[in-house]
């Protein structure tokens, strides 16, 4: 389980790799709070739970990192904790988080572009592009 | 790709022809010299403009400026033109930041005789003008009033006190596009747009005050009240929050679309609809309410603007005043009518990264630019110059009346945080004269000048190819970032 970024010119671009696909989602979110420098603060814990419904797993991948990035911009929320079950066209998730500390860069959204989930070996696999 | 693939037309103008891939429905035209051609040859946006052809309803060429780099989708610097009504928009062809654009204001402020005040104008404007990540813009309105906003762009700014009639006048569509309807747009998306009216934004975002350098087109200038030796103002932001997620939701449902109107594409990012379909209609007059927002959006950051300037030089000058140049979207998609093969054909300009140059005469522009053209401003890189250009005849049947919108990157954002420090970048402008107000160090390096192409080059380039005439170049001297 992991991420490495990969250069892109206008944009930022992230590889992550998991073992099975709940993993690779949280990996992704990783990776997101990262790219943003996003740090979180020292405040009380919450809980907040999402669900989403799309034709296949790269649509609930973005529907779930563009849930993410709503929090972090909106309501100034991180989150780092996840329960996730993605399940054929559907996706449910609970999520504890805290108060964002700060945050550095900031992304605008996350995109389709060449977007695949890939089963490798070693689980899966996806390169995501995000808006900044 | 490789450069002896393209068809080379002259010095400026590329094609890649509709030969070179199976499911290319029009060729690309590129203008470009061939030195910026190598620069970007190894960068995927020529294949995303090979992608960008495969749109159902495309007419002439899919057009790419000297300004081109990767995207995603749709190549920055690209522009394509779908015919109305059967033709196709693409939500991922604009773009996640619905008419981001640059608003150009003028003064006759003499920036020797003001030289002392920069410091503390850069202090005014980064206080009135709210920048940086997730910042809350000048004022909160509330849904009634949003949805207004929505619906009336800057003229909902005029009614409010927030606007001139000539600021309105010297803006694309006096900023305001009409069959915008806030109903198509989510309560998500107003949520984020609510409270963020009147702020830049973060990443390549910005407000800089200007030196005009250097006038190339006297006549050009003097309409538009941009002098030599004085202070100009550029606003370059967008739909902030609220584009970005009409976007999402767009791309989102286009995924179903696609499926229904049986479009095969190449990439995931470039799904459409149909205008004449129910999904393309909503897209349209969701994209047109947030285009408004943008219009309102930098039409606020204007008027905290001139309370900078007033609180600055009112007290030593009359002489104060920001007047408006013009104020143009490089992220839209537009109903125009254009010349295809010798016909009016009414089409869906898509540009992205790509700026409108509508030449002489052309319907929509003010009395005092039908003569000269409709004015493009070129925003540089903090520490590099900026450009004022006019459209041209040759724009209008060469490019769908379009021409570039920057510099454009050309070393990526990974690559520029390896080689450049934002305390170090910072005291670089700073030692060159440009007062610099950044809220992060980091996002300020990954935006140096050197991550850039020489705006310079593209300039020469766009002039040279006859799609956009030289007016004036601006050098900066205090630039605002968030």
């Amino acid at each position: 389980m992991g991420f490495e970024e990969l250069s892109h010119t206008a944009d930022w671009s992230a590889r992550i790799w998991a073992e099975d696909l709940p993993s690779l989602f949280v990996e992704a979110a990783r990776a997101m709070n990262s790219l943003s420098g996003t740090v979180a603060g020292n405040g009380p814990r919450l809980t907040q739970s999402f669900g989403a419904e799309a034709p296949d797993a790269e649509s609930l991948l973005v529907a779930f990192l563009s849930e993410l990035l709503y929090f972090q911009e909106q309501k100034d929320l991180t989150f780092d904790k996840f329960e996730l079950r993605v399940a054929g066209q559907w996706l449910k998730v609970e999520m504890e988080g805290t108060q964002i500390a700060s945050s550095e860069k900031a992304i605008k959204a996350v995109t389709y572009h060449n977007l695949r989930i890939e089963k490798t070996n070693e689980g899966f696999e996806v390169t995501i592009v995000f808006d900044v | 790709m490789n450069i002896e693939n393209l068809i080379q037309i002259s010095e400026t103008e590329w094609e890649i022809p509709t030969y070179t891939r199976s499911d290319m429905r029009v060729p690309v035209k590129l203008f470009a010299t061939r030195e910026m051609l190598e620069q970007v040859i190894n960068d995927k946006c020529l294949d995303q403009a090979i992608n960008a052809t495969t749109l159902p309803g495309l007419v002439g060429h899919v057009i790419v400026m000297p300004d081109m780099h990767q995207g995603y989708g749709f190549p920055i610097g690209g522009v394509a033109a779908t015919e109305y009504p059967h033709g196709v928009i693409s939500s991922g062809a604009i773009g996640y930041d619905i008419n981001c654009g640059v608003r150009l204001l003028g003064s006759s402020i003499d920036f020797e005789s003001a030289r002392g005040e920069m410091d503390h104008l850069a202090t005014l404007l980064n206080k009135y003008c709210p920048s940086g990540v997730g910042k809350e813009g000048a004022i909160k309105l509330n849904l009634k009033e949003l949805d207004q906003v929505l619906r009336d762009g800057s003229r909902w700014a005029l009614k409010n006190g927030y606007a001139t009639e000539a600021d309105l006048a010297r803006t694309e569509e006096s900023g305001s596009l009409e069959g915008a309807d806030p109903n198509k747009v989510s309560d998500r998306a107003k949520e984020r747009g609510r409270e963020q009216i009147g702020s830049v934004g973060a990443g390549n975002h910005f407000i800089e005050v200007d030196v005009v350098d250097q006038i190339f087109n006297e006549e050009g200038a003097n309409v538009m009240g941009v002098y030599q030796g004085c202070l100009v103002l550029q606003i370059h932001c967008g739909s902030r929050g609220l584009g970005h997620q009409v976007c999402t939701d767009y791309v989102q449902s286009f995924q179903n679309a696609v499926h229904k109107y049986d479009i095969t594409l190449p990439d995931r990012e470039l799904v459409c609809a149909p205008m004449d379909s129910p999904e393309g209609k909503a897209y349209m007059a969701a994209m047109r309410a947030a285009a408004n927002f943008a219009f309102a959006n930098r039409q606020l950051l204007a008027h905290s603007a001139r309370r900078a300037f007033e609180e600055t030089f009112a007290p030593q000058t009359r002489k104060w005043h920001l007047h408006q140049v013009y104020d143009i979207a490089h992220n839209m998609g537009k109903l125009e009518t254009h010349l295809i093969a010798g016909k009016e054909v009414k089409v869906c300009v898509h540009r992205k990264g790509a700026t409108r140059a509508f030449g002489p005469g052309s319907p929509g522009l003010p009395p005092e630019y039908q003569k000269i053209g409709q004015p493009v401003i070129i925003p540089g890189s903090m520490g590099t110059a900026s450009w004022v250009l006019v459209g041209t005849e040759d724009s209008m049947t060469r490019s769908f009346g379009s021409s570039c919108h920057g510099a454009g990157r050309v070393m990526s954002r990974s690559q520029a945080k390896k080689e450049v420090e934002g305390h170090s970048l910072r005291r670089e402008l700073e030692n060159k004269g440009i007062k610099v107000r950044a809220g992060s160090l980091p996002g300020l390096a990954e935006e140096a000048p050197s991550a850039y192409k020489d705006v310079d080059m593209v300039v020469e380039t766009v002039s040279d190819a006859g799609i956009a005439k030289k007016v004036a170049r601006l050098k900066p001297v205090a630039v605002i970032k968030g």
